[in-house]
């Protein structure tokens, strides 16, 4: 009888299926992002209720902040590093070279430094948090915060994501000094430009305009890579499996967000 | 067998996930002072259920009245004062890995009351004495067995002398040795603190032995609420299925 039925009704075809497929993808990405945004106005408003745990805002700032200096001054030595390598060769070309120290100078401090420091705290950090939160959730600790009348949201994840918008942009001030040293260090020693073209240019060029537009998108980058990471960690579920999976997926969502992020704040920007 | 009237009240809850349909109206009443085993075959929705006693879940329809309060429609911050009259004990224990059994035990001391660091010292070193722990404080719940830290557990859930405590599974997995000492320990909690205790088990033995009142929940209802001599006596088909299979086993 069902195997008659089955054969009595239609078979979907393949455009059919693609059409379904896409959306339940839409519906899946609408629905997530409305959970982030959700959590992100719990997140705002637990965050001016009290208490202040100021220990745990302390630890998280150090985890964020004080952890990621090396690997992001790293980042920056090079980065600027090689910018200035590529960019000597190019304006060698036109008798330019005085123009490397504003060019790295500009591009790092309004692109570079902001992306790579949120992408190396993504990676450093947020994928601990989200692994952390997520192996809570699923052995029941957060609920065992609940019924210990404290609220998760406030306990877990505000200093956390505060941690995120504090350091991500003092991060970010750190690669710019770090890449510009670096940068200093191939046009000057390597490249043969004057120490004093290589300052004096970029400080014509170089406006407190340009620093601040690298300041917010990180302050934005901060929070965004932040938030979705413990948005996977705090809604992870089945397991082991299903803590590496949120991670995974923190991974994606953080690392797009900074590339759309970054194109949107440019654009809002200017 | 009834020893107050009724701290937790449950009236006709339901409850589905998805197409899935736990909970069909459930109704129970839980006396102050006693103990209610809340049994029932894997599956059935006992967790389901003690989560609703704690507002951790909220249902599509029904009451769950603590002290005559309704707790169902209420906002994050009427619940955090409703749950300061629980402590729960969780299947898996809960304890975070992060912390020292001291720093667990004291978690609550911390948050909620204005105690000194010597103050909580001595709390945490009684709840661990009447859960039949000494020395452990420095520990890390890694360094611990299954049995201790089930107790380590319950002392965090009865550090501010809750009203009523919740227990869940709390024998599932254990060697029958570690099984009769939890089973003790919610004996002599019961003894100590005078609590009202809430208990989600499928072991009939542990039931029997901690249980003043047995509710057995089949088909997402409870299909009786009795003190445990007159539950092996229940003719409801699914009680005297579940009771015969484990009797013939092991009486």
């Amino acid at each position: 009888m069902a195997n008659e039925v089955e054969k009595a009704r239609p078979r979907p075809n393949a455009a059919y299926l693609a059409v379904e497929q896409l959306g339940t993808r839409v519906n899946d990405t609408v629905e997530e992002l409305g959970g982030i945004v959700s959590l992100g106005w719990d997140v705002a408003r637990w965050t001016v209720r009290p208490p202040v745990r100021v220990e745990n805002i302390f630890a998280q700032l150090d985890f964020v902040g004080v952890g990621s200096i090396f690997i992001v001054m790293l980042t920056g030595v090079f980065s600027g590093m090689v910018f200035a390598h590529q960019s000597s060769r190019a304006f060698l070309l036109f008798n330019a070279e005085s123009l490397v120290g504003p060019t790295v100078a500009l591009t790092l401090t309004r692109e570079l430094a902001p992306v790579f420091t949120a992408l190396m705290v993504t990676m450093r950090a947020v994928s601990a948090m989200c692994t952390e939160l997520g192996t809570m959730r699923v052995t029941e600790q957060v609920d065992a915060l609940e019924t210990m009348a404290v609220n998760p949201v406030q306990y877990l994840l505000v200093p956390r994501i505060f941690a995120g918008v504090v350091m991500v942009p003092l991060l970010s001030m750190l690669f710019n000094t770090a890449g510009m040293a670096g940068a200093y260090v191939i046009a000057v020693y390597l490249r043969g430009i004057s120490a004093g073209t290589f300052i004096n240019r970029t400080q014509q060029w170089l406006d407190p305009e340009d620093i601040a537009e690298g300041l917010i998108k990180a302050v934005v980058f901060g929070f965004a890579v932040t938030l979705i990471g413990c948005y996977k960690g705090y809604n992870a579920k089945g397991g082991a499996k299903g803590v590496g999976q949120a991670t995974t997926q923190a991974m994606v969502a953080a690392a797009l967000a900074i590339v759309m992020l970054d194109y949107i704040v440019g654009v809002a920007l200017h | 067998m009834a020893q107050g009237p009724p701290i937790i009240e449950v009236v006709d809850l339901y409850k589905s996930f998805g197409s899935n349909q736990v909970l069909r109206g459930v109704n129970l009443a839980v006396e102050e002072g006693s103990t209610c085993v809340i049994m029932g075959t894997s599956g059935s929705g006992k967790t389901v259920l003690m989560k609703h006693l704690i507002g951790l879940l909220k249902p599509e329809r029904g009451q769950v009245l603590v002290e005559d309060e309704d707790i169902v429609p209420m906002g994050p911050e009427q619940l955090a004062l409703v749950r300061r009259k629980f402590g729960m004990v969780f299947q898996g224990s809960a304890l975070f890995d992060s912390m020292t059994v001291f720093e667990n035990v004291s978690f609550p001391l911390r948050e909620h009351t204005k105690m000194t660091e010597a103050e909580m010292r001595d709390a945490v070193r009684h709840r661990l004495q009447i859960v039949g722990l000494n020395g452990v404080e420095d520990k890390y719940p890694a360094d611990l067995s299954g049995g201790m830290r089930k107790r380590v557990g319950l002392a965090r859930a009865i550090v501010l002398d809750p009203k009523i405590v919740l227990y869940d599974e709390p024998t599932t997995g254990l060697d029958p040795i570690t099984t009769d000492y939890v089973d003790q320990m919610i004996l002599d909690a019961k003894r100590a603190l005078g609590v009202t205790s809430v208990v989600i088990s499928h072991d009939v033995a542990s039931s029997f032995k901690v249980g003043d009142t047995i509710a057995f929940l089949t088909d997402g209802k409870i299909v009786a609420q009795l003190p445990p001599k007159k539950l092996r006596q229940s003719q409801h088909p699914a009680v005297k299925l579940f009771l015969s299979s484990w009797f013939e086993k092991y009486d």
